[in-house]
C-alpha cells in the first residue's frame, strides 16, 4: 500500500509545476524517454543516484552556484531505500557532527514545502527515547547534554511524563527517557522529489532510467562517466548510489573502495487504530527493546534493529530498484514481542504489511563522505546506517561545500572516506562486520568499545608472543594494538559484563603498567603507526617538506622534529614526527589512521618528479616503545653504546645495533613525554630484539604495557592526539604549539599566511587541559569525550579526550575553550588570561564536576623523586 | 555370580536373551548368558568388567550413558582378541536365524520392564544429547571474499557406536593436487582393524590414482631427494578419528610402491585420468596391499600382528568423489549413498546412487554363481550369506574368504600366538573350494549434479536397516532447509491482528527450537533413526532407553551407525549448468 501511495505521489508531482519545470525543459510529457534521448555529452558534475543523498547534493551544489550538473538515476527518482524509509528524522545522535547534520536537515525539510511547493508530509512530532536501564539513561543524558549546547532543545523526563506524552505506552519498566520535541516525521521520497525539483529549477539536469556503468579516469583524475545511454565528460563524479556504491566504486579501472554493505531491515505497518493516532503523536525509540515506533496514517509503523541481522547482496547482485523483498515474520518475531510489551493495547490492531527494505551499513557505523584518495574529483556520499533521512540535508550540504570550496565548513574527519583503506574492502570483512554493526545501532554505546568481527587482519610479528602474555587487543585501521596485559592470576569480566560508564575492571592492571613506566621500564608494541620515507637525489625532499610542514626541517642529520602538516587555513591535516635520516632522506611517523589520508595529501601536493620518492614503509618496521627511566640501561646493555642524554640527546635518531640485529632506528622519544626510546625494527628482527629487550630488561623490572597506559601517560603531559583532540580545523596556535611552527624559516609553507593572521588577531579557541577536582574515581561516572565545558556557568566548549592520571590521582580531560560573547553568542578571542581567570566545570551526563584549567603541563607535579631511605625491598622485585 | 561372556549364541538370538533375563531377574541380578566358547574366557574388555557389579542393581544404564563414552576407541586395535559380537558373522550355520533388531524391540522392552525394579530410569535430554553429539563433526568449505566457489557447501558427520569399540569408520578429505573432495563411510566386521586401515589409507590410494604423471614424478623425486613432499590430502577429521602412528611408515611404503608402478606404467602420452577407473584401481590396489602385507609380515611384532588383524577382519566402503558437478560413488558392500532431491513443489525424493552388495541384490547373486562352479551354486550363498557366513558380498580384508586354505594355514601357523590361539581365524569357511569368494572391487556410479540435488547421505547399513531411504531424505531435507521451508507466513489479504500474529510466531518458534536442538544434520538423523516411534517422530523415552542399553545388549537392537551428510551449493551447481 505504501508502494502505491508513493507511486501516486510521484504521479502527482509529475503534474505539479515544480516537477514539470524540469521535464518540460526537455519538451516532453513522458520525461524518462525524452531524457534518455538527450543525454548531454559534457557536464561539470555527474551525480549518480536519485535518492535523498544524490538529490541533496544536487540541491546544495546548485544553490552554491554550480549549474552544470547532471543527476543520473538507474530506476526512478527516490525509489531505493529512500522510498521505503520509515521517515523518522531524529537529531539525537552520538557524534556532534551527526547532530549538526540532522539539525540542519530538520531545518531544511521544515521549509522545503514552502520553498518548492511540494508536500513533504513534514510533521514536528518530537521523539522520546526510552531507558529501561540506568546505563541507558546515562547514555541518553550524555546525548542530552550535547544536544542542549548546540541549541537543540531536549530534556530528560520521568516515566510518568512519558505516559502523558504517549498514552499507549507501558512505562512500568522504564527508569526515564529523553524527549526531543523538535524531531519530526517526513516522507523521505517526497523530500527527495522536492530537492530534485528545486535543483532542476536551478539548472540541474535529471535523467532517470540511466545506469552508470563505470567512471572514466585518466591520470588519477575523473574524466567522464560511461552510462548505458552513452558517455558524459565531466570533472567531478559523485557516487550517491546507496547500497550499490560499493559495486560502483569497484567497477572503475582504478577501483575506489567504498566499504559498505546492506542488511535486510524490517518494519511493520498497521491499519489505523479505532481512534486513529494523531499525526502529532511522538516517535518512540525503545533501544533496549530494539524497536522504534511512529504514527503512520492513524496506525503505527514499527521496526527495529535485531540481534541477528540478515546481510544481503554480498555477491553484488545488482537490480534496478529494491523490489519488495520477502517478508520474514519469523525473523521479526522478537521485535513484534517487544512492540507488544511496549504497547499491549495494540494486540487487536490489524496488520497491513511487513516491509523489507535493505539498509546500508558501514564498518564503523558512521556514514561515508568525501573525495577518493585514489581518484581526484571522485566524491562519495553513502553508507548512512539507516539514518539517510536524518543526515541527507546536512551531509549533502557538507559535501557540496567540500566540492566547491575544497573543504567543508565543519570538521568531518570522522565521516571521511579516507579513514578507510583498501583493507576494509573485502566482501567477507564487510559481511561479517555489518552483522555486528547493525545490532549495535541500538546497543548501549559505552566508552572503549572495540569491534569483535573483522579482527586480526594486520598484526605485528610479536602478536602471538604478546597474546600469550595476556595482551587484550583493540583495533585501529585494521591493526591490532595491545590495550593492557592481564596478569596470569587475574580474571577480567566477560566482554558483555565489562560494559560500563564507571570505573572499568582493568583499572588496577593499567595502574601497575603506568607505575612501571614511571619507575622502571615498559615496552609497548606501537607497530601500527604510519611510517613513510621521503628521499630524493638532491634537495627536492627537503624543499617539498619545508613547504608542506610548518616546522623547520632543515636540521642536522639525526634530529627529530615534531611538526604539523597544515592546510591553507593553518589547520592540522596531520600531526607527525619527522626524523632526518641523512641529507636527502626523511622518516615520517604519523598516527595509524593517517595511512590513507596523509598519503593522498602528500601525493596531491608533491611535484611530479622522478627524483623524489615517497614510500609507505609501515609494514617494514615493527615499532617498540621503551618507556621509563631504566630504558636507557636496557638499551646501552644491548648495544654496548652509551645512551645517556649526553651521548644521545632527546629527539635524536640513530641507526644502531641492538642485540645481534643491525640497522635498528633508535629514537629518543616515547610519544608520552616520559624518558625512553622508540625502536623501529625491520620486521625480521622484531622477535629477536623483543626477546633481547625482555631478557636484558628483566633485572630492570621490565614488563609489557599497552595503549591504555600510554594514554594515561600522555594526557598528564598534555600530549594532544590528532584525530581525537586536534583536526584540520585546529591550528598549532590554538593548541599551544607555537614552538612547533617556524613562521620565519626562510620560505613559505602551506598555512603560513593563516597562522600569521591568527598570530596577529589572536585565537578563537584554545585547547586546554582540565584536571577534575571533586570527582570520585570509584563512584562517579567517568569522563569520555564530548562532555560540555562550563566556564563561570557559561558553556564554552567540549572535551575531546580524557584519561585517568595515576600520578595526579585525578582524571584529566583535554578540550577546547571558546569565548562566546554574552549577548551575540559570537566567538571572541581567547587569551591565556581568559582561560586562567575562569572557574570551570565539566558536565558528565548531567553532573557537573569542578575542574582546574591548565594551558601547559606542570612539570613539577609529575616528578616524584624518590629518596634513598624511601627504598624498600619490594623495589628489588621484578615488576 | 560368574563373569558374563560375549557369547555368539546369545548375541545372535535376542529372544533367548529375553528369556534368560527373565530367569535371572527373579534373583534380582541381571541376565548372565551361560553359553560360551572357551577361547573367549578372557575376552571381556576391562571397562565392561568394572561395570558389571553395578548392573546388578539395575544401575548400568545410568553409568553407561555418561561413562561408557569415555571408553577409548584406541583400545580396539590393541585389544588382545577379535571381537565376535558381529551380526554379520554366524560362526556356525545353526545360529544363522538372525532377526532384525527393530522387530524385537517390543519383545525386549517387555522383558526389560519385567526385569527391572519398579523405579524407572531414563537419561535426561542433556545426557541424551551428550551421547548423540560426542562424535559429531561439521566442516564448512571456506568462503573466499564472501563467495564459496565450491559445489560443496560443507558436510556434517556423526557416528553412534553399538559395538564396543565401534567398528565403523568415516573419512573426509579435500584433494589438494587435483580438484574435488572425498568422503567415505566404512563398516568394519570381525573387529575394527580393517575399517580403521581402510579409513586411513583408501583416500591416499584414490588421490594417487587421480594424480597426473608429472605430479607423481615430482612427488617421487621429492621422496628420493629427501625434499618436502607435496601435500595430497587435506583431512577433515573429528578428534576421535585417529590415524595409526605405528603403521604409517609401512603404509607409506606400500603407497609409494603403488605410485612408482603408476609412473612406470605411464606410456608417456598424457591421457585424461578417468575417475571411475581411478576409484576401481585404488580399491583393488589397497585390498591387494592389505593382503600382501599380511602374507609378508613385519619384523616388528606389533606391526606384524596389526597387519594380520587388518587382513583377517573386514570392511565395506562407500566413497563419494565430488568435483564440481561430477559426482562419483564407489561402493563395496552394503553401505549406501543416497541423493536428496528437492522437487519443484518443495517435496523431497531419494535417488539411490549405490547398489547394496548382499543377498538382496539379484545381480550380485548372479555374479557369485557365475564366478564359481555349478557344484557350488547352493553353497556359495546360504541363508542370504556368503558361504552361509558373511552378509556383504564385497569387502576389504576378510582374507578368510580370499586366500587358499593352504595360504591361510601357513600364515596362521607362522603368525603370532594370539592369532594361532584364535579359533575364529583358524576356522575355515565350509564349502570352501574355489577361492577367492570375495572381492573389494567397487561398483562405481556417476551422477551429474543438478541444482535440485541438495545433499548426499552416505551411511553404513546401521542407518538403512532402521529407516527407509525416503524418510532419511525427507528428514535431512527438512532439517537443512529448516525455517525456510516451513511455509513462510504472509498476511496477504487476510485480517490478522498483531496479537494473533504474535501467538502464531511464538508457536512456530517453539516448534523450530526443537528441530534446531541439533546443529548437525547427521546427529539429527541419528536421533530419528534411534528414537523414532511408529508415528515417525522422536520419542524421548525410546531414545533414552536405546542409548542406555549396556554395551553387549546395544548390539542386538541396533548396529553401529555412521552418517555423512554432504550439502551441495545449488548456486555453483546452477552456474555450471548455465555455462553450457
Amino acid at each position: 500500500v505504501m508502494f502505491y501511495r508513493l507511486l501516486s505521489i510521484v504521479g502527482r508531482q509529475r503534474a505539479s509545476p515544480g516537477w514539470q519545470n524540469w521535464s518540460s525543459a526537455r519538451n516532453s510529457a513522458s520525461a524518462a524517454e525524452a531524457h534518455s534521448m538527450a543525454l548531454p555529452t559534457q557536464a561539470q558534475v555527474v551525480i549518480c543516484g536519485g535518492g535523498i543523498m544524490g538529490t541533496s547534493v544536487a540541491y546544495h551544489l546548485s544553490k552554491m552556484g554550480w549549474k552544470d550538473i547532471v543527476l543520473l538515476e538507474q530506476g526512478r527518482l527516490a525509489a531505493g531505500s529512500t522510498r521505503l524509509c520509515a521517515g523518522i528524522l531524529s537529531t539525537a545522535r552520538h557524534l556532534t557532527i551527526e547532530q549538526k547534520m540532522a539539525d540542519y536537515s530538520n531545518k531544511l525539510y521544515h521549509q522545503l514545502e514552502q520553498e518548492t511547493g511540494i508536500q513533504t508530509g513534514y510533521t514536528r512530532t518530537g521523539s522520546i527515547f526510552l531507558a529501561q536501564t540506568q546505563d541507558r539513561l546515562i547514555s541518553l543524558k550524555r546525548i542530552n547534554a550535547r544536544l542542549n549546547v548546540i541549541g537543540i532543545p531536549s530534556e530528560i523526563i520521568s516515566p510518568k511524563k512519558v505516559a502523558e506524552l504517549h498514552h499507549l505506552l507501558n512505562v512500568h519498566d522504564l527508569v526515564g527517557a529523553m524527549h526531543v520535541p523538535e524531531d519530526a516525521v517526513v516522507s523521505s521520497a517526497d523530500v527527495a522529489l522536492a530537492l530534485a525539483s528545486a535543483a532542476s529549477q536551478n539548472g540541474v539536469q535529471i535523467y532517470d532510467r540511466t545506469s552508470v556503468l563505470h567512471v572514466m579516469v585518466k591520470k588519477g583524475q575523473v574524466t567522464g562517466v560511461e552510462t548505458d545511454k552513452g558517455q558524459i565528460e565531466c570533472q567531478y563524479f559523485v557516487n550517491c548510489a546507496g547500497q550499490w556504491a560499493y559495486e560502483l566504486g569497484l567497477s572503475n579501472e582504478e577501483p575506489v573502495s567504498i566499504p559498505l554493505h546492506a542488511c535486510e531491515h524490517f518494519y511493520l505497518l498497521t491499519r489505523p487504530l479505532e481512534t486513529p493516532l494523531q499525526s502529532s503523536t511522538p516517535t518512540i525509540v525503545d533501544a533496549d527493546g530494539r524497536i522504534y515506533i511512529r504514527n503512520w496514517q492513524g496506525g503505527i509503523l514499527s521496526g527495529g534493529f535485531e540481534k541477528n541481522p540478515k546481510p544481503i547482496f554480498t555477491e553484488g547482485k545488482n537490480q534496478l530498484e529494491i523490489q519488495n523483498l520477502q517478508e520474514d515474520w519469523d525473523h521479526f518475531e522478537p521485535l513484534l514481542s517487544s512492540l507488544l510489551r511496549r504497547m499491549p493495547e495494540l494486540e487487536t490492531l490489524e496488520i497491513m504489511k511487513l516491509v523489507n527494505c535493505p539498509e546500508t551499513f558501514t564498518p564503523d557505523m558512521r556514514c561515508i563522505m568525501g573525495e577518493s584518495p585514489a581518484v581526484q574529483g571522485y566524491f562519495v556520499l553513502a553508507g548512512m546506517n539507516s539514518a539517510g533521512l536524518s543526515f541527507g540535508g546536512g551531509a549533502g550540504k557538507y559535501l557540496a561545500e567540500w566540492m566547491v570550496h575544497g573543504y567543508p565548513s565543519e570538521n568531518v574527519w570522522e565521516l571521511d572516506l579516507k579513514r578507510f583503506g583498501a583493507l576494509q574492502s573485502s566482501r567477507t570483512f564487510l559481511r561479517h562486520r555489518v552483522m555486528e554493526v547493525m545490532p549495535l545501532m541500538y546497543d548501549l554505546k559505552v566508552p572503549r568499545w572495540d569491534f569483535q568481527t573483522g579482527r586480526q587482519l594486520r598484526t605485528s610479528p610479536l602478536y602471538d608472543r604478546l597474546d600469550a602474555q595476556g595482551a587484550r587487543w583493540m583495533e585501529k585501521h585494521g591493526f591490532e594494538r595491545p590495550k593492557y596485559f592481564v596478569p596470569p592470576d587475574k580474571d577480567l569480566l566477560a566482554l558483555e559484563q565489562s560494559k560500563t560508564f564507571y570505573k572499568p575492571d582493568w583499572f588496577d592492571i593499567v595502574e601497575s603498567e603506568v607505575k612501571c613506566c614511571k619507575e622502571a621500564v615498559c615496552v609497548i608494541d606501537m607497530s601500527s603507526f604510519t611510517k613513510f620515507e621521503i628521499t630524493s637525489t638532491g634537495d627536492q625532499a627537503l624543499e617539498v617538506l619545508q613547504y608542506l610542514f610548518s616546522n623547520d626541517l632543515d636540521v642536522p642529520v639525526g634530529h627529530i622534529v615534531h611538526t604539523g602538516m597544515l592546510n591553507e587555513g593553518g589547520g592540522y591535516e596531520n600531526d607527525c614526527s619527522i626524523a632526518r635520516l641523512n641529507k636527502r632522506s626523511f622518516f615520517m611517523i604519523s598516527p595509524t589512521d593517517q595511512q590513507v589520508h596523509c598519503w593522498a595529501w602528500l601525493k596531491k601536493h608533491m611535484p611530479e618528479d622522478s627524483n623524489l620518492l615517497l614510500e609507505d614503509v609501515t609494514w617494514k618496521y615493527t615499532a617498540l616503545n621503551l618507556i621509563g627511566p631504566r630504558a636507557v640501561d636496557v638499551l646501552s646493555e644491548l648495544s654496548y653504546a652509551p645512551m645517556t642524554p649526553d651521548h644521545f640527546p632527546s629527539l635524536f635518531c640513530k641507526e644502531m645495533s641492538v642485540g645481534y640485529a643491525n640497522g635498528i632506528r633508535v629514537m629518543s622519544m616515547t610519544h608520552t613525554g616520559e624518558p625512553g626510546f622508540m625502536l623501529y625494527i625491520p620486521i625480521e628482527y622484531a622477535l629477536h630484539v623483543y626477546n633481547e629487550v625482555m631478557s636484558v630488561g628483566q633485572k630492570y623490572g621490565i614488563r609489557n604495557a599497552g595503549y591504555y597506559a600510554l594514554r594515561s601517560l600522555r594526557i598528564e603531559k598534555f600530549f594532544a592526539f590528532w584525530g581525537q583532540d586536534i583536526n584540520n580545523l585546529t591550528t598549532p596556535l590554538e593548541c599551544g604549539r607555537e614552538s612547533r611552527v617556524k613562521l620565519e624559516k626562510g620560505m613559505d609553507f602551506i598555512g603560513r599566511d593563516a597562522l600569521l593572521l591568527q598570530k596577529q588577531n589572536g585565537v578563537y579557541k584554545r585547547l586546554t587541559m582540565f584536571i577534575l577536582d571533586d570527582h570520585d574515581t570509584d563512584l562517579d561516572l567517568w569522563p569520555w569525550w564530548g562532555e560540555p565545558i562550563y566556564r563561570n556557568g557559561q558553556y564554552v566548549g567540549k572535551t575531546t579526550s580524557s584519561a585517568y592520571s595515576y600520578s595526579l590521582e585525578r582524571h584529566v580531560c583535554l578540550g577546547f575553550v571558546h569565548n562566546f560573547s554574552e549577548d551575540t553568542r559570537e566567538e571572541q578571542v581567547v587569551t591565556a588570561d581568559f582561560i586562567n581567570r575562569g572557574e570551570y566545570e565539566i558536565d558528565i551526563a548531567g553532573y557537573r564536576f569542578q575542574a582546574k584549567a591548565k594551558l601547559y603541563p606542570v612539570a613539577s607535579l609529575f616528578t616524584q623523586k624518590r629518596r634513598k631511605d624511601d627504598m624498600e625491598l619490594s623495589d628489588l622485585h621484578g615488576k | 555370580y560368574s563373569r558374563p561372556r560375549a557369547a555368539p549364541s546369545g548375541i545372535l538370538h535376542p529372544s533367548k536373551v529375553v528369556r534368560g533375563r527373565r530367569a535371572c531377574s527373579r534373583t534380582g541380578g541381571i541376565p548372565v548368558r551361560s553359553s560360551s566358547l572357551p577361547l573367549f574366557s578372557d575376552a571381556m574388555p576391562a571397562p565392561t568388567q568394572l561395570f558389571f557389579p553395578l548392573i546388578r542393581n539395575c544401575e548400568l544404564s545410568r553409568i553407561y550413558g555418561t561413562a561408557c563414552y569415555c571408553h577409548h576407541k584406541h583400545l580396539c586395535c590393541s585389544s588382545p582378541y577379535i571381537p565376535q559380537s558381529r551380526l554379520r558373522y554366524t560362526p556356525h550355520p545353526a545360529y544363522a536365524t538372525f532377526c532384525r533388531p527393530k522387530e524385537n524391540w517390543w519383545q525386549y522392552t517387555q522383558g526389560r520392564r519385567y526385569a527391572s525394579t519398579p523405579q524407572k530410569f531414563y537419561l535426561t535430554p542433556p545426557q541424551v544429547n551428550s551421547i548423540l553429539k560426542a562424535n559429531e563433526y561439521s566442516f564448512k568449505v571456506p568462503e573466499f571474499d564472501g563467495k564459496n566457489v565450491s559445489s560443496i557447501l560443507g558436510f556434517d558427520s556423526n557416528q553412534l557406536p553399538a559395538n564396543a569399540p565401534i567398528e565403523d569408520r568415516r573419512s573426509a578429505a579435500t584433494c589438494l593436487q587435483t580438484r574435488g573432495m572425498l568422503l567415505g563411510v566404512f563398516d568394519g566386521h570381525a573387529g575394527c582393524a580393517c575399517s580403521q586401515a581402510v579409513s586411513e589409507r583408501l583416500f591416499y590410494y584414490i588421490a594417487v590414482s587421480l594424480l597426473p604423471h608429472e605430479t607423481l614424478l615430482e612427488i617421487e623425486n621429492a621422496v628420493e631427494s629427501g625434499r618436502a613432499l607435496l601435500p595430497i590430502l587435506q583431512w577433515h577429521k573429528h578428534p576421535n578419528d585417529y590415524f595409526s602412528k605405528e603403521a604409517s611408515k609401512l603404509y607409506f611404503n606400500s603407497l609409494r610402491t603403488y605410485w612408482q608402478e603408476l609412473i612406470d606404467l605411464n606410456t608417456g602420452e598424457s591421457t585424461d585420468i578417468d575417475v571411475k577407473e581411478a576409484l576401481i584401481n585404488a580399491f583393488k590396489r589397497l585390498d591387494n596391499d592389505i593382503s600382501l602385507e599380511a602374507q609378508v609380515g613385519d619384523p616388528n611384532s606389533f606391526l606384524n600382528y596389526l597387519v594380520l588383524r587388518v587382513a583377517f577382519s573386514g570392511a565395506t566402503a562407500c566413497v563419494a568423489h565430488v568435483d564440481g558437478v561430477d559426482l562419483h560413488v564407489a561402493n563395496t558392500g552394503d553401505s549406501r549413498a543416497m541423493l536428496g532431491v528437492q522437487e519443484e513443489d518443495g517435496s523431497w525424493s531419494a535417488v539411490t546412487l549405490s547398489n547394496d552388495h548382499n543377498a538382496q541384490n539379484e545381480r550380485e547373486l548372479e555374479r557369485l554363481k557365475l564366478e564359481h562352479p555349478k557344484s557350488e551354486a547352493k553353497s556359495v550363498v546360504k541363508q542370504d550369506r556368503l558361504l552361509g557366513l558373511l552378509m556383504p558380498f564385497r569387502a576389504f580384508g576378510d582374507v578368510k574368504f580370499k586366500w587358499s586354505i593352504d595360504l591361510q594355514k601357513r600364515v596362521i601357523e607362522s603368525g603370532p600366538d594370539q592369532l594361532n590361539d584364535n579359533e575364529y581365524t583358524k576356522f575355515i569357511p565350509p564349502n570352501y573350494h574355489t577361492p577367492p569368494y570375495l572381492t573389494a572391487e567397487p561398483e562405481v556410479t556417476y551422477h551429474r549434479l543438478r541444482p535440485q540435488d541438495k545433499f548426499l547421505v552416505l551411511a553404513t547399513d546401521g542407518l538403512w536397516e532402521t529407516m527407509h531411504r525416503q524418510d532419511v531424505v525427507r528428514i535431512v531435507g527438512e532439517y537443512l532447509t529448516g525455517m525456510h521451508h516451513q511455509q513462510p507466513i504472509a498476511v496477504g489479504g487476510y485480517k490478522v491482528t498483531l496479537g494473533q500474529m504474535h501467538g502464531l510466531l511464538t508457536e512456530r518458534r517453539t516448534k523450530m527450537s526443537s528441530v534446531f536442538e541439533d546443529q548437525n544434520a547427521a546427529t539429527h538423523l541419528i536421533r530419528h533413526a534411534v528414537g523414532n516411534n511408529e508415528f515417525g517422530t522422536v520419542d524421548h523415552e525410546r531414545l533414552s532407553k536405546m542409548l542406555s542399553l549396556p554395551e553387549e545388549l546395544a548390539r542386538m537392537y541396533r548396529d553401529d551407525i555412521t552418517i555423512i551428510v554432504v550439502q551441495f551449493n545449488s548456486h555453483v551447481v546452477g552456474a555450471y549448468q548455465n555455462q553450457e
